[in-house]
């Protein structure tokens, strides 16, 4: 294959793209004027891009979703723009496709996802007495790998053309007979490169959990998050192979001319379906049962009740997981698979609402005589429940095989999953964030703004989305880029335009929230600022780079409110100070994940060279990590005692 | 890593009970981390399997698997892939003896077969495409390539990385991190073993029996 340029390597027809061009190119050279004139770039270097410090990825992790919030939410504010009135021309039909394709992968792949890994890497290790996850340079790595990809992806739309063929990508649409050219291939490498990063997070945090609890923290004492993360690792573990094979096969197929999803050859289409659902049934509970996780904690922080149904919690979490792997086919029950086929996955969908009612009851029974104290985070929590019930019920509807001949496809269907992932995942993120803000960054964010951003958010969110359900019955279809008048839909997709403007007034909120309170926000000295009740708070906030400086023995759930019931020490909390074992700072998962960069970068222009040298970087770069053996060090006591007594601690 | 990393750390490994590469925390993590990776191997496997379940009767007036497959090249293929697996089972053995030659001897065997193998799965791959049996032919055979082609890949992989090991096997002796690093690249030989045992059914059986 020779090197061959399209003809559009920088897309210039539409003006949108220019001037987001343009304002790329500034804002990169404003950050790099930046680093240079305040002399960071060494800091950039030494203390983020290098770092194995779980609290810090986990940080980064948040810090790149929502940025992605920012631009899948400008994607999402484009399209009501351009469904606001009838026969409007905002965005051409094109353009409208990109975007909507643009939207859905970035908000699942990288918002979502990162957002809850990032929370996971935050609170995690910090719940279950750890210093640091199992393969600190592994989680590094993830994330680094998350970011190229999710960079890959976003360059798509400047520099040869976004993708078009919808975040589910099905073939025969994104084969390359008719969709030709980059766009596609962008798809399928960079959620490839992340997906990676996804699977290898999963893998470590299942060993974290697994083998690095503290003494006495049994599974049936562990932190309803923690146990959240374990089953979510699981569900990763099973389901990301599925989609690594999936773009795999479609990327063979587009790059060397196989048939696997082309009729012509003797290729089924349906295969793509079928194997993108296996692993896309189950990422929904990847990004919800987290968020449930944090729910619960959030809720019983804040009613100052140990969660009701603890063990009801975890078996009907161990549930959902199980039958969410058998769902997959609801996502086409109108493809023609058969009665037999169509009921057995209706039950099954079914059957996923009676342990979420058990965990939704569970939440009630924890807030009934409670003494409620409604923070921000808790707003968010609370507020989840009507609009995730709302959520859940329309999707029983759609779990209805015959009815869903009626729903498929329409706005029916679009708002029922807003409301289940966003009430669902998105409340849970933003309940989590404000949660550990003060734990990340030690100090928190302001209540009253925080409260403005969820009202508006909030009801902005229910004006959006609710209108949809009557749309999508009158048989307004997804993915439709205008409409004529005199249909009766024109006030339901104005009020929805109107609502979506308002979730993104209270995410500028939320943002200046962030801004504002690095200067004024109150400052959290015991490290204990929501009176919490595991381990997290127990120690000081931001929380030091060793987490415990000694490790703590567990006897109940709940463990730190324990602890603060206790008036004496604790033995383990007298023994003597010991030398902590810490993993060195490595550049290499940073240059590795480049490398994989450049290989995305040359598959998705079929310069088959350049992704031979991407991955002949990353053989390099895995050779070099075999043969290092000296990969830590040790902080010595008095170091941490220097830190202990800076913090406040004896 | 854990407190009680550094108490078994501090600890020689001739003290332990446990064999050499569990003597370590990290070892431990790391060896329970792999088995996990294998788990997260066996769905993607699976995934290609059933891709190519679907697909094997989807010839596209091409050639079909009966027309394609010897007898007599797979049958090769099978007992020198089998073979190796018994061979990198005498190398842990050793490893379990701490005996540095020992592990030399069988890890340099076991990659002498698996380059055989490969080296005729090449053969066998060449001869196919010369009949005009390509991965763009139909869609058996972009299955056929695919899942076969990723196991060769697993395969080639493994015996680089079993070669690097040895490198360091040599550099530094039987130590703690090294007995490791052996055992792990074991556990991923056997595990490409019993992948080859479902090809050899579901491929190459099933394909010359129908």
């Amino acid at each position: 294959m020779g090197f061959h340029l399209p003809k559009n390597f920088l897309v210039t027809g539409e003006p949108m793209i220019v001037v987001a061009e343009v304002l790329s190119v500034l804002t990169l050279a404003g950050i790099v004027f930046a680093l240079t004139y305040y002399k960071k770039w060494k800091w950039l270097w030494d203390e983020w891009l290098t770092t194995v410090d779980h609290k810090k990825i986990g940080i980064m992790y948040i810090i790149s979703s929502l940025l992605m919030l920012f631009r899948g939410g400008i994607d999402g504010l484009l399209m009501r723009t351009q469904l606001a009135l009838p026969n409007l021309h905002v965005l051409d039909a094109e353009h409208y496709n990109q975007i909507f394709t643009a939207h859905g992968t970035i908000m699942i792949f990288f918002m979502a996802m990162p957002f809850i890994f990032g929370l996971m890497n935050v609170a995690v290790p910090l719940q279950i007495g750890a210093r640091d996850v199992a393969y600190p340079y592994l989680n590094a790595l993830s994330f680094w790998l998350f970011f190229f990809g999710c960079m890959l992806f976003n360059i798509s739309f400047m520099i040869g053309g976004a993708p078009d063929a919808g975040w589910t990508n099905y073939t025969p649409l994104a084969g390359s007979d008719l969709a030709p050219g980059p766009g596609i291939n962008y798809y399928l490498l960079s959620l490839q490169i992340s997906g990676i990063g996804s699977l290898m997070t999963g893998i470590n945090f299942l060993v974290t959990i697994l083998k690095m609890r503290a003494p006495g923290m049994t599974l049936m004492r562990m932190p309803m998050f923690t146990w959240s993360v374990l089953i979510t690792s699981i569900i990763i573990i099973f389901a990301f192979p599925v989609l690594t094979v999936a773009l795999a096969l479609l990327t063979i197929d587009r790059l060397f001319g196989s048939h696997f999803f082309t009729v012509s050859g003797g290729g089924e289409p349906m295969m793509w379906a079928n194997l993108f659902w296996i692993w896309g049934h189950p990422e929904v509970y990847i990004v919800v049962l987290p968020a449930f996780g944090i729910f619960s904690e959030v809720i019983s922080t804040f009613a100052r009740k140990r969660l009701f149904g603890y063990s009801a919690m975890v078996y009907s979490m161990v549930v959902i997981s199980a039958v969410s792997f058998l769902t997959w086919v609801h996502h086409f029950f109108t493809m023609g698979a058969g009665p037999a086929v169509n009921s057995f996955f209706s039950v099954s969908t079914m059957a996923i609402a009676i342990p979420t009612g058990v965990k939704v009851f569970n939440w009630l029974f924890t807030l009934y005589k409670g003494r409620i104290e409604f923070t921000t985070p808790m707003l968010w929590a609370v507020g989840f429940i009507p609009t995730f019930l709302i959520g859940g019920l329309t999707g029983v509807m759609l779990a209805v095989a015959p009815a869903d001949y009626q729903y498929h496809n329409s706005y029916f269907l679009i708002s029922h999953f807003h409301y289940a992932l966003v009430g669902g995942a998105v409340f849970g993120c933003l309940a989590g964030l404000y949660y550990w803000w003060p734990k990340m960054f030690g100090f928190k964010l302001d209540e009253r703004q925080g409260k403005w951003a969820f009202w508006l958010f909030n009801i902005g969110f229910n004006l959006c989305f609710f209108p949809q359900y009557f749309v999508g019955l009158m048989g307004m279809t997804r993915r439709m880029y205008t409409y004529p008048e005199g249909l009766g839909w024109t006030p339901y997709n104005l009020i929805s335009t109107v609502g979506a403007y308002m979730m993104g007034v209270g995410f500028i909120i939320m943002v200046y929230n962030i801004l504002y309170s690095i200067r004024h926000g109150e400052r959290d000295l015991t490290g204990d600022i929501w009176n919490g009740r595991t381990l997290e708070w127990s120690i000081s906030s931001p929380a030091p780079h060793y987490n415990f400086a000694r490790i703590p023995e567990v006897d109940d759930l709940d463990a730190w409110w324990h602890m603060k019931k206790r008036k004496r020490k604790q033995p383990w909390e007298l023994r003597p100070l010991k030398p902590i074992h810490m993993p060195n700072n490595s550049g290499r998962p940073f240059i590795m994940s480049a490398w994989f960069f450049v290989a995305g970068f040359g598959l998705v222009f079929e310069w088959h060279w350049m992704g031979i040298i991407g991955l002949l970087g990353v053989l390099y770069c895995m050779l070099k990590r075999s043969f290092e053996y000296d990969d830590h060090h040790y902080i010595q006591v008095d170091e941490i005692e220097r830190t202990e007594s800076a913090a406040g601690r004896a | 890593m854990a407190e009680h990393a550094l108490q078994t750390h501090s600890k020689s490994a001739e003290e332990s009970a446990l064999p050499l590469e569990y003597s370590t925390e990290e070892s431990r993590l790391k060896i329970f981390g792999f088995w996990v990776f294998l788990g997260a191997e066996i769905v993607l496997f699976a995934s290609l399997f059933a891709t190519y379940l679907v697909l094997a009767g989807r010839t596209a007036g091409g050639p079909t698997a009966k027309e394609l497959f010897e007898v007599k090249d797979f049958m090769m293929e099978t007992i020198i892939l089998l073979t190796s697996s018994f061979t990198c089972g005498l190398g842990t053995l050793a490893l379990r003896n701490r005996s540095k030659g020992g592990i030399l001897f069988w890890y340099v065997v076991t990659l002498l077969l698996g380059l055989a193998f490969i080296a005729l799965e090449i053969m066998e791959f060449v001869h196919y495409v010369g009949e005009g049996a390509t991965m763009q032919r139909s869609a058996f055979l972009s299955g056929f390539f695919t899942l076969v082609g990723t196991h060769g890949a697993h395969v080639s992989l493994g015996i680089l990385w079993m070669i690097l090991i040895l490198i360091q096997l040599v550099q530094r002796g039987v130590t703690a991190a090294t007995a490791r690093r052996v055992f792990i690249v074991g556990l991923y030989w056997h595990f490409l073993d019993v992948v080859w045992i479902f090809i050899f059914t579901l491929v190459y059986l099933m394909g010359v029996a129908y």
